[in-house]
């Protein structure tokens, strides 16, 4: 059914479809809506599922995490500075392998207090071993929550489902909400390996020496540097993991896409631009334009960010004489985080063959600044042929 | 009718193994092992990182019978919460969720989230075991460090403020149940627990607990100056049932006595008050009784 709603319903309208049974929130702008929205199902019994209201957001993560090692299926959202408030338990959550969802609803952190969208929010919590999925439309958001799932409870591993304040989550666009039976079919109930019960007691997330030790039965058990490797293993598999959900979600839903890049006009591009989230769908007015003048170029949205798709992108970009990165945040003291990352897979996978291209950085929109298509154009045509500056270079700024 | 257990009735299944990781003498050992007889097997308990994250074992070894879950430092009532939660999206309505945490863990980074639980009235037990300061990493102050002690950062002055009162706190909270217990009560502990298991919403026990190494006495003292705090009365069993206060066990029997033993008497056992003037002692000695004359009025 096509219906027309804001980003935060679809993502709560997902969220619903996945049968969640607790969420815990509190209250962020511009997350808000969407929470509300899940209290309101849940209040109104459309939803069965324990809503809890705590008293912040290193609260609700705590809830998620306690509710996910009992065996429950949890959701969670939140934004900046209640991401930041969170940043312990988002490492927690993916050191002791639970699958929770958690929407991040991107806007700048402060300070100074800023409560626009940027991505600083999520980008900085690149490295706490979650998945991270970026949304450019409000159909990726509701598709994204339903294959979280599926993919977070296959490796064990939470993911945090991006998509842009504000541009995302508070503007109304069409999207198909599909029925539950639909969902019901791609998504099973969630079976944990093990759930805290006191017929099979057993001590979680204990303290656990640098070194290997045995079990009481004799038997070499696994020590902290094996389970964080084995936490990085898994989430590089992870990428796998994704393109099987891909193709089952098109099978069940009838909808496919490219698991990890949404190319427009690409294939004969000599130039293609990159990144995260609403901004790739500006760009593509951007592509039109300059397509218009003549000039060879592409966009590519990101969906995975992490685990990093560097193959499947060194392969979208073979060939390519230049790549322009648009960011939303940045690595500060170096360059945009993405750049880095790109720059680390191109060395990777095309080293050497002589097709590197040339890649420029533009940071864009940092802390909600109005991003003129037309100023994303002017900076997307000076990039085409080749890097402008070895600095990222800020578009808007007013200095 | 109060239960009341006698050494004899309390029940022999353990849900600690002997042999724990505990330093010698330790008072949660004790306040543990009771407090998990009167729990009972169908328990799931939260502990945050505290000494009983050292006690209950280190991986792939565990010490305590019961399913538990290590969390971060200022989550444990907001994770018992979610293990309710989940619980009751099972309808298992009859596993009783315990959470064991420090005193640091409880009236210092961890007060948010037992005060959002408790006003959400989550129906959990909420344990603090009080050993008046950050044992666990070598003895710092905490918010209930009482006035006069020195830890490793107070170290020549002492502690220069009073103790917080958590279970005060939490009685503001108007809960169905807040007890003040001690290690070296441990009959007591284990009534008041199976007392309250049926009452709603969340239940919050304060338990004083001798530590050897934070508290500078020879191990095998610690019942002894556990016993000496509430016979000072320096440090009170009592319990707050729906708003109703009561002393009980020990404490109450000194209602009747109208004699303490004076404080000095507490404070010379252990190396913590060493720095404590005649007339720092004869000042927390006037508010023992100026308190203590509260509690006879009471009576009266």
């Amino acid at each position: 059914m096509h219906i027309i709603e804001n980003g935060n319903t679809a993502a709560a309208l997902g969220v619903k479809l996945c049968r969640a049974s607790v969420i815990a929130a509190y209250p962020i702008t511009p997350q808000t809506p969407l929470t509300e929205k899940l209290s309101e199902y849940v209040e109104r019994g459309d939803m069965k599922a324990e809503y809890i209201p705590v008293e912040s957001e290193h609260s609700a993560l705590a809830v998620c995490i306690a509710a996910s090692s009992a065996g429950a299926r949890v959701f969670t959202a939140t934004s900046a500075n209640g991401l930041l408030y969170m940043h312990e338990q988002v490492q927690w959550a993916s050191g002791a392998r639970l699958p929770i969802v958690m929407c991040v609803v991107n806007r700048a952190v402060g300070a100074p207090w800023n409560i626009w969208n940027d991505q600083q929010d999520s980008i900085s919590q690149r490295d706490t071993g979650w998945i991270q999925i970026y949304c450019a439309d409000h159909q990726q958001i509701i598709d994204a929550v339903i294959k979280a799932y599926w993919i977070a409870e296959k490796v064990s591993i939470p993911i945090m489902v991006c998509y842009d304040g504000y541009i995302l989550s508070h503007t109304f666009m069409p999207f198909d909400l599909p029925d539950q039976k639909t969902v019901d079919a791609f998504l099973p109930p969630f079976k944990p390996d093990y759930a805290l019960r006191p017929e099979e007691p057993a001590n979680l997330n204990t303290v656990t020496l640098p070194d290997v030790r045995l079990d009481v039965r004799g038997e070499l058990a696994h020590s902290y540097m094996e389970i964080r490797y084995l936490l990085q293993e898994e989430l590089r598999t992870t990428l796998d993991v994704a393109a099987d959900a891909e193709k089952r979600f098109a099978e069940i839903f009838g909808r496919q896409s490219d698991p990890f890049i949404e190319s427009y006009r690409c294939d004969d591009a000599d130039c293609v631009a990159l990144g995260l989230g609403s901004l790739t769908y500006q760009l593509r007015v951007s592509v039109d334009a300059l397509r218009k003048e003549g000039i060879k170029v592409g966009v590519m949205g990101l969906r995975f960010y992490r685990p990093f798709p560097d193959e499947a992108i060194a392969g979208a970009l073979k060939g390519k004489k230049s790549v322009v990165v648009f960011e939303k945040a940045l690595s500060y003291g170096y360059e945009g985080a993405l750049t880095s990352d790109l720059k680390s897979a191109l060395y990777e996978h095309l080293a050497g063959t002589g097709t590197l291209p040339s890649i420029q950085n533009f940071i864009a929109g940092i802390g909600g600044r109005d991003i003129r298509t037309d100023d994303l154009t002017k900076m997307f045509r000076a990039a085409t042929h080749g890097r402008v500056s070895k600095e990222p270079l800020w578009i808007g700024l007013k200095l | 009718m109060q239960i009341k257990t006698t050494i004899l009735s309390l029940p022999t299944e353990e849900f600690v193994h002997p042999g724990t990781r505990a330093c010698t003498g330790c008072g949660l050992a004790i306040a543990y092992r009771v407090g998990l007889k009167a729990l009972g097997k169908d328990t799931i308990l939260v502990v945050p990182p505290s000494c009983l994250t050292v006690l209950q074992g280190l991986f792939p070894v565990a010490s305590t019978k019961l399913p538990s879950l290590n969390v971060t430092f200022a989550s444990t009532a907001a994770a018992a919460t979610g293990i309710l939660a989940s619980l009751k999206t099972k309808g298992n309505d009859h596993t009783a969720v315990a959470a064991w945490a420090g005193d640091g863990g409880t009236g210092d980074i961890g007060l948010q989230a037992l005060s959002g639980a408790a006003e959400r009235g989550d129906n959990f037990i909420y344990f603090c075991y009080d050993n008046e300061g950050y044992m666990n990493t070598g003895a710092q102050r905490s918010g209930t460090t009482p006035i006069g002690a020195i830890t490793a950062n107070t170290p020549f002055k002492g502690k220069l403020q009073q103790k917080k009162d958590v279970p005060a706190i939490m009685a503001a909270h108007k809960l169905s149940y807040v007890a003040a217990c001690s290690a070296a009560y441990p009959l007591d502990l284990y009534d008041k627990i199976r007392n309250c298991l049926h009452l709603p919403g969340t239940k919050y026990f304060h338990i004083h607990i001798p530590c050897p190494p934070g508290w500078g006495y020879d191990p095998r003292y610690g019942i002894k100056i556990g016993r000496l705090a509430v016979e000072t009365g320096y440090y009170d069993l009592y319990e707050i049932v729906n708003g109703q206060f009561k002393l009980t066990a020990a404490s109450e029997k000194l209602i009747e006595k109208r004699k303490l033993v004076p404080v000095h008497e507490y404070f010379r056992t252990q190396s913590r008050f060493r720095l404590l003037t005649d007339s720092q002692i004869a000042e927390i000695q006037r508010q023992i009784d100026e308190k203590w004359k509260g509690y006879y009025k009471q009576e009266e």
